[in-house]
């Protein structure tokens, strides 16, 4: 056989094939017999195919059926096959160990067909349909062609259950809305109606004066969400921006102040982590795009409070990763904002300031839970590093520990590991995450503290610290907990820290270094503003942030100590250094723009120049979007 | 009515149907149990004989018993073939007697049992039935197959013929230019021909390597061919193929200038190579003609049928392609009527048009046919009222244009889930009719006006039949309904075609049968059998009662609808008969066939007036110009080839569509020529200056060589597009609105 040009134009039936089945109908094939049989049946498999094609073409078709071809045997005088005329493709499947191949032949129950209680519905009645395609041999006045609506290519049923549930969930009746949701949430026959209830929860937006209505779409997210049976695919995107749009938006609904849209984000974002952690996968950048929405919002001093309030309580219910990367980084500029709400005593700013309180609180809860999970992690991965001392138990349980604040598994790793932290940096993809870089412990606490003052110590203290891996993680408990002794024990505990990093592999220098270019503008403002400083103390209510954050280090003397502070974080954090410095100077001014800006609601006073320069040049890098 | 049946049946027992349908494989009964038959009348006794043989074997108990007694046949005679033929053919082989072959001989044994009842002198005035009484009496003992495939036993070296043929490739190679494109044409049959000796002779591994060596050299629209050829590589396979029978059977017909074929003749003599000149001798026939070799294109554009281009003298006969005279009917000028046009405010405007019309239908055109040239149904008072409405609506009528073109409606089937096989229109839009993969036909009323069956026989005994509104109260009001489902065929339906009258519907299927449904009733009146194979379109004449069909069979059958017989079949054609219409004269019937040939024939003597070869695929769709003189034809290919009946030429090559054409149609004057397709367009395409541009050249119709301008884009006047919906029939109604149909194909 000149199998090269047989090959080339046919499929061929081997020899090998006609002697199995003479064997399995229990006849023994010679060789030679066996291949002219094969050469027989694929001219005659060929001819048969020929003859058949005809049949498809006077049928106006373009794909080749079963039934055109047992046409063509049953014209032929040959036995037609059966069992094949159903529709969806017919799996052909490969037995190694026989080198068999086979039409997969599934068994079929037909006591659970025959008591089956879905019952499919007929097909549609064939009918013809005219519309003016053309007018004049011009214009195509209505796309050809298509079903006339797509919701009536939904069966009845489907288009009841639809109607019966939106109208039970968007209605007055709570009983009514809890079985709605309970049911769209078990429901497995609703996949047909997912572009709907997408669409539906879409519509947000024209319902954001209303947070009783906006609470029941972001329920039937939730039923969605929790369905098993509904594979959300792309329409995860519409889901999460309409998510996004009840944490980040100034809603309509918070205009009064009566309104409690503060649980509404809330319960949006812990939502938004919902849908991100159990469906994340689905669409590839998802979170790098959440991120960045949500720092887009936080570094802009233009959005209301609330805004900001969704962005950080967004960033927290995204887990401690998300605070490190984003919040973190932008909270000594947009400190500065806040400061300016908050000491903005004036009766005019008092709902203002009460929006400022909230997203202190906010804050302060985000960054408490970012140092714990980062005391955790590193514990853990200080354990998992130094040849797992603790024995397996003790790692798996600090991995596990640390595994919820961490980047979402799915996302995969663009950056190449870099060492032992490089797990804290997954997710890190993304041109815009390239110049972060993981900041220690210790210099994060003194920094926070710094901001946060006893706060922050205290609560860091009193809660159950390090979560519920004390076990895993004696050294570091012990370590931390003297934390929350007096400013002694601080002094102390601080001082230590640097030696604690020096464990972790992270070194503060190795951080400080890169960061180092742009300070020159920063620098010149720092140094002059410092005088100001020791003023701030009698402004300082709850957090006289600066005397405690004058921890002397131990390398450099007290009246050097503030400047080389502000060496240190010039770099990256120049702006921290003039938020230190900025409360002082100018409380008139800080505390003017937001009375003049008051009446415009919760608009935080554009208050210093510079934090707008610091913003625009970082983000004009930062976020080539 | 009598006259008709008479013109019906006189030439329905003169005429014979052609036998040579090499589909049959197995046994031909005709033959086996006979002695050798001196005189033709003995000879359809033999015939006769074996057909009951045959019938018997099939249980048709019935059929055996009217033929008995329709042919006055005594029983004695026919039983003992029978039984002879019983114990000579095993009856597994011989049960399964190819069914092509009895329909047949069904049909001959008819057509002698009617002219030996009338005792009528026994005529047979073709020369290929002659030939196949004389094939049929000669290869007595063997299938006919193997007296076809026997000439190729002839036995040269199998390893000279790569030799024979490089030889010959050279040779053309390096004649002239002008001499090349000519020669060239000698390769594609000679290089089938040679393959298939080869593969006859066994010589199985040699076959191989000349088709690897020289298939690449053929022409691309060859390539179908030549994949049925390269499967088959077995002297058993060649038995029963069809393509090859064909080949075969027909001698494949070249055109060549004199100049050339003395190159040819002088080359081969030399050289002694007497295999080719064997095989030119006897597969091919050679027309030459005198004057300038034709050019590669003029080449091209003629050849692609699968045997080769038409003999001259085929197109040679006179096709009157005039249209009849249309009766002088009197247009009540009714009050409405007068108000809509005084609205219109151009009154006066009717009075001259319908004058010239008349004026014109006076003056016999010279091309058209005598007017009773066939017999035609009279006109009935139903009929006059709707030549009536036809002529106000035609008064109405947009003339189109380049610059005015067609509106386009689309009648889209919802949920057919890919069964949409057939669509016909009434001639005025009432009506809509889709055939179905399924087996039913469904017919929707596109008007308001509801679709109504006749009241059963008990009710209508109770109507007063002197009230005047009589038709209207004879329909079953309860039965209204937009749409009716007609059941009866059992398989797919590929055609459907609605008589001009609306009263009857024409339904063709697999199942062989062609269905005759009333549309009063909505039931089937009749089914007309004598295709036997898949009948693949069916078409009503333009003035009714006749109709046409064709199918797997090769033969296509034209009927009356009160005969259960065909009255004329016209064969010829190598391939299935794709699709059938009638001329608007009713005078002639086109047929489109797989062999990628277009025939006419004339309805009165059933003789092949024309044969188009040009396209490269089967043909799917026919449509002649309203006037008559032009036809138009589309195929797989996606080209529209436009043709001049008269003179027997292409005139236009058409070319835009990328699928097969399915639909063709001429708006009501003739300018605009619609195409629709598989690939989801509707293509309207200016008809008028392609004819145009045709008639003012002098036409070379002599030679039949003519220079096709490539002005398809110039011709296109539009593309429409339609979402994912084939179309599969186009209808301009009587007002030029472009209506077009398809189903939606939602992949």
């Amino acid at each position: 056989m000149t199998e090269t040009r047989e090959e080339r134009r046919f499929a061929e039936v081997p020899r090998e094939s006609i002697k199995l089945m003479a064997e399995s109908a229990g006849v023994e094939l010679g060789d030679d017999v066996a291949a002219m049989l094969a050469e027989d049946v694929c001219y005659r498999l060929r001819e048969a195919t020929q003859n058949s094609s005809q049949f498809m073409r006077h049928a106006k078709r373009r794909k080749l059926t079963v039934e055109d071809f047992n046409r063509a045997l049953r014209w032929s005088n040959t036995e037609t096959i059966c069992g094949y005329g159903a529709q969806d493709a017919l799996p052909f499947r490969p037995l190694k160990e026989g080198e068999l191949f086979f039409v997969e032949d599934r068994e079929v129950n037909l006591v659970e067909l025959a008591l089956a209680t879905n019952i499919p519905k007929g097909c549609a009645e064939t009918m013809v349909r005219v519309h003016v395609s053309y007018l004049d041999g011009k214009g195509n006045l209505e796309p050809q062609g298509t079903v006339p609506s797509a919701v009536q290519s939904l069966s009845d049923d489907l288009l009841k259950y639809y109607q019966q549930i939106t109208r039970a969930i968007l209605g007055e009746d709570p009983h009514l809305m809890k079985v709605a949701l309970l049911d769209l949430q078990s429901n497995s026959k609703i996949a047909a109606l997912l572009p709907y209830f997408v669409y539906v929860i879409s519509g947000v937006k024209s319902v954001s004066h209303d947070l009783d209505q906006l609470n029941r779409l972001l329920h039937m997210v939730k039923s969605l969400v929790q369905n098993p049976y509904l594979y959300l695919g792309s329409y995860v995107r519409s889901l999460v921006s309409s998510v996004m749009y009840c944490i980040l938006e100034p809603l309509a609904a918070s205009i009064n102040p009566l309104n409690d849209h503060w649980t509404l984000r809330d319960y949006a974002a812990l939502l938004l982590s919902h849908i991100f952690w159990t469906h994340g996968d689905l669409v590839s950048g998802l979170y790098h795009q959440i991120l960045l929405s949500l720092q887009k919002v936080l570094s802009d001093p233009v959005r209301p409070l609330c805004s900001h309030y969704g962005a950080v309580v967004g960033l927290h219910a995204l887990g401690w990763k998300a605070v490190e990367r984003v919040l973190y980084p932008h909270l000594p500029a947009y400190w500065a904002n806040l400061q300016a709400v908050l000491d903005d005593y004036s009766v005019s700013n008092a709902q203002v300031k009460a929006d400022g309180h909230k997203v202190y609180g906010a804050i302060l809860v985000a960054v408490e839970r970012l140092l714990k999970m980062k005391a955790v992690s590193l514990s853990a991965s200080a354990e998992g590093g130094a040849a797992a001392l603790q024995g397996s138990v003790g790692g798996m349980m600090g991995f596990r520990e640390s595994s919820p604040g961490l980047s979402p598994p799915p996302e995969p790793l663009s950056e190449p590991p870099l060492g032992i932290a490089s797990h804290l940096q997954a997710g890190g993809a993304g041109c815009q995450w390239e110049e972060w870089t993981p900041v220690s412990l210790p210099d994060m606490y003194c920094e926070l503290y710094s901001f946060f003052g006893d706060s922050l110590a205290v609560r860091f203290s009193t809660g159950p610290a390090l979560g519920g891996a004390p076990s895993a993680t004696p050294i570091q408990s012990s370590d931390t907990r003297k934390e929350p002794g007096s400013g002694a024990a601080n002094l102390e505990s601080t001082r230590k820290m640097p030696q604690l990093t020096a464990n972790m592999n992270i070194s503060p220098r190795q951080d400080g270094s890169p960061r180092t270019e742009p300070a020159p503008p920063s620098l010149a403002t720092a140094p002059g503003r410092l005088g100001g400083a020791p003023k701030r103390k009698k402004g300082g209510q709850s957090r006289d942030i600066f005397p405690k954050a004058r921890f002397p280090p131990p390398q450099v003397g007290p009246p050097a100590f503030s400047f080389l502070i502000g060496g240190r974080q010039m770099g990256r954090r120049c702006q921290g250094r003039r938020f230190q410095t900025s409360f002082t100077p100018t409380p008139s001014l800080t505390s003017l723009p937001p009375r003049a800006y008051a009446h415009k609601l919760p608009v935080i006073g554009r208050v210093s120049k510079p934090v707008r320069r610091w913003t625009c040049s970082h983000y004009s890098l930062y976020l080539p979007l | 009515m009598a006259a008709v049946q008479d013109g019906g049946s006189e030439p329905e027992g003169e005429k014979e149907p052609q036998p040579e349908l090499p589909s049959d494989g197995s046994s031909a009964p005709a033959a086996t149990p006979a002695s050798k038959p001196e005189e033709q009348q003995q000879q359809q006794q033999q015939t006769l004989l074996a057909v009951l043989q045959f019938l018997k074997r099939n249980k048709l108990i019935e059929s055996v018993d009217a033929l008995r007694r329709e042919a006055g046949l005594a029983d004695e005679p026919d039983e003992a073939p029978g039984s002879e033929a019983g114990g000579g053919v095993g009856g597994a082989a011989a049960g399964s007697a190819d069914s092509a072959d009895a329909s047949a001989l069904l049909s001959r044994v008819a057509g002698a049992a009617q002219s030996g009842a009338a005792s009528a002198p026994c005529n047979i005035s073709f020369s290929s039935i002659v030939l196949f009484i004389v094939l049929s009496v000669g290869g007595e003992d063997q299938p006919d197959v193997s007296v076809v495939l026997s000439a190729y036993s002839q036995q040269g070296d199998p390893s000279l013929y790569q030799v024979y043929y490089s030889g010959l490739k050279k040779f053309i190679e390096s004649v002239l230019d002008c001499h090349r494109a000519e020669l060239s044409q000698l390769f594609y049959p000679l290089f089938v021909h040679m393959y298939l000796e080869l593969v006859y002779n066994n010589h199985e591994s040699e076959a191989k390597a000349f088709f690897e060596k020289f298939s690449g050299d053929q022409e691309c629209y060859y390539q179908d061919d030549l994949r049925v050829l390269s499967g088959l590589t077995k002297k058993e396979h060649m038995k029963g193929n069809e393509t090859l029978l064909d080949f075969r059977t027909s001698k494949f017909v070249l055109r060549i200038s004199r100049d050339s074929y003395q190159l040819l003749k002088r080359h081969l003599q030399e050289r002694q190579n007497n295999q080719i000149w064997n095989i030119i001798q006897e597969h091919l026939y050679i027309d030459i003609f005198d004057g300038m070799p034709r050019s590669k294109s003029q080449i091209d554009s003629m050849s692609g049928s699968l045997a080769g281009e038409a003999r001259r003298e085929a197109n040679k006969a006179k096709v009157f392609y005039g249209l009849l005279k249309e009766p002088e009917i009197e247009v009540p000028l009714d009050d409405e009527d007068e108000e809509a046009e005084n609205e219109e405010g151009k009154p006066k405007k009717k009075k001259p048009k319908k004058d010239s019309m008349g004026s014109k239908s006076k003056k016999q055109d010279p091309n058209a046919p005598q007017q009773n040239r066939i017999p035609l149904p009279e006109l009935k008072d139903s009929d006059k009222l709707d030549k009536i409405m036809y002529m106000k609506e035609a008064t109405k009528r947009i003339r189109l244009g380049p610059e005015t073109l067609p509106s386009i409606c689309f009648y889209t089937f919802l949920n057919v889930y890919q069964g949409l096989t057939a669509v016909d229109f009434t001639d005025d839009s009432s009506l809509i009719a889709g055939g179905f993969a399924d087996s039913t036909v469904r017919v929707w009323s596109v008007t308001p006006k509801k679709l109504r069956k006749v009241k059963s026989a008990a009710d209508l005994s109770l109507i007063d039949k002197e009230s005047d509104d009589v038709l209207e109260r004879i329909m079953d009001e309860k039965t209204a309904s937009e749409s009716k489902i007609l059941y009866g065929h059992s398989g797919p339906v590929y055609g459907v075609s609605f008589s001009p009258d609306r009263n009857y519907l024409l339904s063709s299927s697999e199942d062989g049968t062609v269905r005759l449904w009333s549309l009063q009733t909505f039931t089937c009146l009749v089914a007309y059998k004598g295709h036997n194979y898949p009948v693949w379109d069916t078409q009503f004449s333009p003035y009714g009662y006749y109709f046409v069909s064709g199918g797997h069979d090769r033969v296509a059958r034209l009927w009356a609808t009160d005969h259960y017989q065909p009255l004329r079949m016209f064969a010829g054609h190598l391939g299935d008969i794709t699709c059938t219409r009638f001329h608007p004269n009713s005078n002639y019937v086109a047929t489109g066939s797989a062999d990628r040939t277009i025939r006419l024939w004339d309805v009165l003597n059933g003789h092949c007036v024309r044969v188009f070869t040009g396209h490269k695929g089967p043909i799917h769709s026919l449509a002649f110009s309203p006037n008559g003189k032009y036809l138009a034809s589309g195929s797989t290919d996606g080209r529209v080839l436009l043709w001049d009946l008269g003179h027997g030429l292409m005139i236009g090559e058409l070319k835009g569509h990328t699928d097969t054409v399915y639909a063709l149609k001429f708006s009501r004057d003739g300018e605009i020529l619609a195409s629709g397709s598989m690939d989801n367009t509707v293509r309207l395409w200016d008809a008028f200056k392609a004819f145009d541009d045709v008639e003012t050249d002098d036409f070379t119709a002599a030679t039949g060589h003519i220079h096709l301008p490539d002005n398809s884009q110039e011709l296109l006047l539009g593309t429409y597009l339609t979402k994912a919906t084939p179309v599969i029939h186009l209808h301009f109604t009587r007002r030029n609105l472009l209506l077009a149909a398809g189903s939606y194909n939602s992949q």
